[in-house]
C-alpha cells in the first residue's frame, strides 16, 4: 500500500472541505473494500478521510413512514436493528448477509452504496425500496443514482450522508452466492410500496438494474408463479469464469422468485 | 509521524505508525504479539481476527489510525495472569479443535465474539454459519465446532464442564 495523508474530521462539512480541495483524496468508512484496492494500488489517494468521527453520519431513526440510516451505520448495526427489524425486516436480513460477521462489524451502508459494487447486496434494496440518497448538497432518488459498476451520481467532494428508506408493505430478497468468494452471483429485491411494485436485480449485470417486466407481472398478480414465467434476457449479463451470462439469466428469475415467496 | 494511542489487552500504548500502517502491523511488528496472523491479507481468512471495542474484526483490513482510542483483545489477552486458559482455548484443546494451528487464534477470537452475542445458545448450524469468515485448510472444522458448542455452555454458565453440547451427527 502506498503512504496517504490521513484526516479525521469532526463534521460533514470538515469533510467536504478537504474531499473538495483535493480530488485524488478519498473518504474511508469502514474500509473493507477501500483497503485491499490499496493494497492491490489500484488506487493511489494523497490522502484518506476517515469518517469515522463524524456523530451525524450514524444512527438508525424511523421518521414517519420512513427508516433513515446513517452512512456510517454499520451492516451488523442494520442486521440487529430493533427498528429496521420491526418497520423492514428483509433490510436487517439483508445486511446480516453481507461478507462474514467481521465484515459487517466494520463495513457500512454508505460505504457499500457509494461504492456501487455490481455484487454488493445494498443498491438492490435502495432500487427496489425507491430510497432517497442524501448527500451534503442534495437528494438523489434510487433510480438516478447508480449509474454503472463502480458509478454513481455523487460528484468529488460530495459525501453520502444518509439512505431514507420508505417503508414498504411487502419485501423480499434473495441471493445466490459464489460458493468460494461468497459475492452475489445474482440477487433479487422485490417491494411493494404504496401499491407500487419494483423488481431490483444485483449480482447478475455490471450495475443494479429494475427488472421490470417481473414488475408487470407482479403488479398483475403478487405471487412466485407470476414471476417463474419471466425470463431474463442473456444479453447484458455478467459472464466469467464463475458463471455464463446465460446461467445468471437464469438466476435471475430463481431468485426473484424466491424472493416473493420471501416477502409473503 | 501520526500517533495512536489504544488499549491492548487492558495496557495502553502510544506508537508511531504510518497512516498506511495496518492494524495487524502494529499488533505483531511494533507492540511484538504475534499470535495475530496475517493468512491471505484480504480479508477473506480470518487469522488475523481481534477484537476492538467488544466486535470481532479482521485486523489485517483495520488501519492502526482507525483504532485510535480503542480497546482491542488478542489471543495474548485471553488467558488469564497465572495461564489459566479462557473456556474457548480450553475447550479448542479438549477437543483437539486445531490441526496446524495458523487459524486458530482468529477462530478463537471470532468463536467468542461469536457466543457472546448469542447467549441463548447456538445450534450447530448457527455455529457454522457464524464461522463463515475463517478459513481452515487442515481439520474441516469438524472439531472447532465441537469445540464452540462445548465452550459455549460453560461461557454462559450452563455447565461447569466441556461436555458435548450437540448430539453427535
Amino acid at each position: 500500500m502506498y503512504d496517504f495523508e490521513y484526516h479525521k474530521p469532526t463534521s460533514v462539512a470538515d469533510a467536504v472541505k478537504i474531499l473538495s480541495a483535493d480530488s485524488d483524496a478519498r473518504p474511508i468508512s469502514g474500509g473493507q473494500t477501500l483497503l485491499p484496492a490499496l493494497k492491490h494500488r489500484l488506487n493511489k489517494p494523497t490522502s484518506v478521510v476517515d469518517l469515522s468521527g463524524i456523530a451525524e453520519l450514524k444512527g438508525i431513526k424511523r421518521d414517519g413512514n420512513k427508516i433513515v440510516i446513517g452512512a456510517m451505520t454499520r451492516h451488523a448495526d442494520v442486521a440487529n436493528s430493533p427498528e429496521v427489524k420491526a418497520a423492514i425486516p428483509m433490510l436487517a436480513m439483508l445486511a446480516s448477509g453481507i461478507g462474514d460477521p467481521a465484515v459487517r462489524n466494520r463495513g457500512t451502508i454508505g460505504g457499500s452504496v457509494s461504492n456501487n459494487d455490481p455484487a454488493a447486496d445494498y443498491p438492490s434494496a435502495v432500487v427496489a425500496l425507491n430510497a432517497t440518497i442524501v448527500t451534503s448538497g442534495r437528494r438523489i432518488a434510487a433510480d438516478d443514482f447508480f449509474q454503472g459498476m463502480f458509478t454513481t451520481a455523487l460528484e468529488p467532494g460530495e459525501l453520502l450522508v444518509a439512505v431514507e428508506f420508505p417503508i414498504p408493505e411487502k419485501a423480499g430478497y434473495a441471493k445466490m452466492r459464489n460458493p468460494a468468494s461468497r459475492y452475489v452471483m445474482a440477487g433479487a429485491f422485490v417491494a411493494k410500496t404504496g401499491g407500487e411494485v419494483r423488481v431490483a436485480i444485483n449480482g447478475a449485470a455490471a450495475c443494479v438494474f429494475r427488472q421490470k417486466d417481473m414488475e408487470a407481472a407482479l403488479s398483475a398478480n403478487w405471487s412466485p408463479a407470476a414471476v417463474a414465467a419471466v425470463k431474463q434476457p442473456a444479453d447484458d449479463m455478467n459472464s466469467d469464469i464463475h458463471g455464463s451470462a446465460e446461467y445468471r439469466a437464469h438466476l435471475v428469475t430463481v431468485m426473484a422468485k424466491r424472493a416473493v415467496a420471501a416477502a409473503g | 509521524m501520526p500517533q495512536v494511542t489504544l488499549t491492548v489487552n487492558g495496557k495502553t500504548h502510544t506508537v508511531e505508525v504510518e497512516a498506511r500502517t495496518l492494524l495487524v502491523e502494529l499488533l505483531r511488528e511494533k507492540l511484538r504479539l504475534t499470535g495475530t496472523h496475517v493468512g491471505c491479507d484480504t480479508s477473506q481468512c480470518g487469522a488475523c481476527v481481534v477484537q476492538m471495542n467488544g466486535d470481532s474484526v479482521k485486523s489485517c483490513t483495520t488501519l492502526a489510525l482507525q483504532a485510535e482510542g480503542a480497546s482491542v483483545t488478542t489471543i495474548e489477552g485471553l488467558a488469564k495472569p497465572d495461564g489459566t486458559l479462557h473456556p474457548m482455548q480450553e475447550a479448542f484443546r479438549e477437543y483437539h479443535a486445531l490441526q496446524c494451528g495458523f487459524c486458530t487464534p482468529g477462530m478463537v477470537m471470532s468463536a467468542i465474539d461469536l457466543v457472546e452475542k448469542h447467549p441463548q445458545g447456538l445450534s450447530e448450524h448457527e455455529i457454522r454459519e457464524g464461522l463463515e469468515g475463517n478459513l481452515c485448510r487442515c481439520t474441516g472444522y469438524h472439531n472447532i465446532v465441537k469445540a464452540i458448542g462445548a465452550a459455549q455452555e460453560v461461557m454462559h454458565g450452563r455447565s461447569a464442564t466441556l461436555a458435548p453440547a450437540h448430539a453427535a451427527e
